[in-house]
């Protein structure tokens, strides 16, 4: 296991099998997708070559584990996979072999090894209502986040529940759930957000953190700025119909043949930032809006509580109709009463009213 | 400090709801009172006929008077410009309609956004050269009031907001959307209460000068 460690990641490479060319088409395309010039590309190869695999702890709190899907089996076999292979990968309940004592195990003895220098990643949130709400080996997940947090070198939130609290707290949130910079406050904390995220994306900021032994660029919200620096609206391939003013009104019209807008099926894609529309899912297949759905906006925080997902994003998130006919109702109600005090008002003025004729005008006074 | 996502959130929710609630109540209560305020009954003689005079007033004002034209011909410009400029992107434009739809349950088809775009900045042109117009010209400095410029400023900053929007000029996105939705929410919680009203009464105004001065048998 140590000695493995020590092993520089172009060594490991090599031995299992992966050419040279393979390798440089990895770091073309992860410098690519960091928005590094192609000059950057040797610098990068040799950096990765040459980086000892750090120890990674992977903890899953409030989660689907769609995250970890995401990252292991969408890519699986591809370089990006064997890179996270790469690292060490000291503990992820879900993938590890060992559980209970063994894997609590192996948890400390990563922490005490490598304290102070390994990276920890984290998806799920974490409840605060009720510490029995989710537990592992009995350890709350609050308690297991700050232990483990001390050591760390950094930290990254993977999935929109370790980055913003994500579906364990939307509306209305009966676990109390939290994120884990709501948490820990004194790491350095990158959320990799996404519902899930992109597995390129995770492995990037893996190999951004390799190659240059800090973290990237981060934006307002803690995302790396080079995969969600551009929203998903001005990179999206439809963007012209939307201009252009030709939107798909249902799933299968007219429109929706031919590709237009999804903006009217509630598309999110003005107010996300992420990096669908380049990077792509499932190996570059395809992502939502070029399968013809709607962005959802997953990125964001509290995008489940941001309105229906296939009313348009310029619809409020309440009801609206409801909202205007019950103040209709209450105008109405409220109209009637004034009408009432004015009939009274016009009732009296006709009772007072006097008559003068001239006689009474010429009168002097 | 509160982020944008959670401000888009909050205007695009609550505060929306609040919004139309003050709107709505607002503008019945406004109509109950104009049509229930109860003129004292005119016991004179009637010289002429209430109907013709009054749809002939509707259409009088709403095109250009000669006289006025000539004398203050920026007023005229700068008031249809804007106003055909606002109304084509508050109701042409198509996610404007979606909210329409979602509310009422029926929609109309939109414009395509450049057209909208064009209308857009003409809109904001003349409610511009209207504001100058206000200011510089003599006489309407004199005729406006605060108010004058209060509502120039709610009409102006949905405007120049959804602009900055549509175009994406300001970053994060979210932030600028929701400042566009918040001005508009602005305007309609002031609207019932200030000359803002005019949108809905105009024709009802003009109906009424016009049927007024036909009974007492002079031209309006
Ligand atoms: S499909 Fe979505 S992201 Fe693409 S142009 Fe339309 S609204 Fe924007």
């Amino acid at each position: 296991m140590t000695d493995r460690k020590a092993e520089t990641l172009g060594a490991i490479l090599r031995k299992n099998g992966v050419s040279r060319r393979g390798f440089l088409k990895f770091c073309t395309t992860t410098a690519s997708l960091m928005a590094l010039p192609p000059s950057w590309v040797p610098t990068l190869a040799l950096a990765l070559e040459q980086a000892r695999r750090p120890s990674v702890i992977w903890l899953s709190f409030q989660e689907c584990t769609g995250c970890t899907e995401s990252l292991t089996r969408s890519h699986s076999p591809s370089l990006e996979s064997l890179i996270f292979d790469y690292i060490s990968l000291d503990y992820h309940h879900t993938l590890q072999v060992a559980s209970g004592t063994a894997a609590e195990a192996a948890r400390e003895q990563a922490m005490h090894e490598n304290a102070g220098k390994y990276l920890l990643v984290v998806d799920g949130s974490i409840p605060l209502g009720n510490p029995g709400y989710s537990t592992i080996a009995g350890i709350s997940n609050l308690q297991m986040l700050k232990e483990t947090a001390k050591g760390a070198a950094a930290i990254v939130a993977v999935g929109n529940c370790a980055a913003f609290g994500g579906l364990p707290k939307a509306n209305p949130n009966p676990t109390g759930a939290v994120s884990v910079s709501d948490i820990i406050t004194d790491k350095p904390i990158i959320n990799v957000s996404g519902c899930p995220p992109i597995p390129v994306v995770i492995t990037g900021v893996l190999a951004h953190y390799l190659t240059f032994g800090k973290l990237p660029e981060l934006d307002q919200y803690n995302r790396p700025k080079v995969f969600f620096g551009t929203s998903i609206h001005d990179r999206c391939y439809r963007r012209p119909f939307y201009d252009k003013g030709l939107f798909a009104s249902t799933f299968d019209d007219e429109g929706a043949k031919k590709g237009w807008c999804l903006y009217k099926l509630g598309c999110k894609g003005p107010m996300t930032y992420n990096a669908c529309a380049t990077a792509k899912w499932n190996q570059g297949t395809s992502w939502p809006v070029e399968s013809g759905h709607g962005c959802l906006g997953c990125s964001e925080p509290d995008f489940w509580d941001a309105g229906g997902f296939y009313n348009a994003l310029s619809i409020p998130i309440g009801d609206v109709s409801r909202n205007t006919a019950y103040a209709g109702a209450a105008g109405l109600v409220l109209g009637a009463a004034a009408a009432g005090l004015n009939r009274k008002t016009k009732a009296e003025a006709v009772r007072n009213h006097g008559k003068v004729s001239i006689d009474d005008l010429e009168k002097p006074s | 400090m509160i982020e944008p996502m959670d401000f888009l959130l909050w205007v695009r929710g609550s505060l929306f709801d609040v919004a139309v609630t003050v709107f709505v109540i607002g503008i019945i209560i406004r109509f109950f009172e104009i049509l229930s305020l109860g003129r004292s009954k005119d016991l004179a003689e009637a010289k002429g006929t209430e109907f013709v005079p009054g749809i002939k007033t509707i259409i009088t004002r709403t095109l250009p008077e000669q006289g006025t034209f000539k004398r203050q011909p920026l007023t005229i410009i700068a008031g249809y410009v804007f106003h055909v400029g606002l109304l084509v992107s508050l109701v042409l434009f198509i996610p404007h309609i979606e909210l329409f739809r979602q509310t009422f349950g029926f929609g109309w088809p939109g414009l395509p956004n450049p057209i909208v775009d064009a209308a857009a900045v003409l809109g904001i042109v003349g409610l511009l050269a209207a504001l100058w117009n206000r200011i510089t010209n003599p006489v309407m400095k004199i005729l406006t009031d605060n108010e004058d410029y209060l509502v120039w400023v709610l009409t102006f900053l949905p405007m120049i907001t959804g602009y900055l929007a549509y175009h994406r000029m300001v970053n994060p996105y979210p932030l600028i959307l929701g400042l566009h939705i918040l001005s508009i929410e602005l305007l309609m919680v002031f609207f019932p209460f200030t000359k803002l009203m005019h949108t809905f009464t105009l024709f009802l105004a003009r109906w009424y000068n016009g049927a007024m001065s036909g009974r007492r048998g002079v031209e309006s």
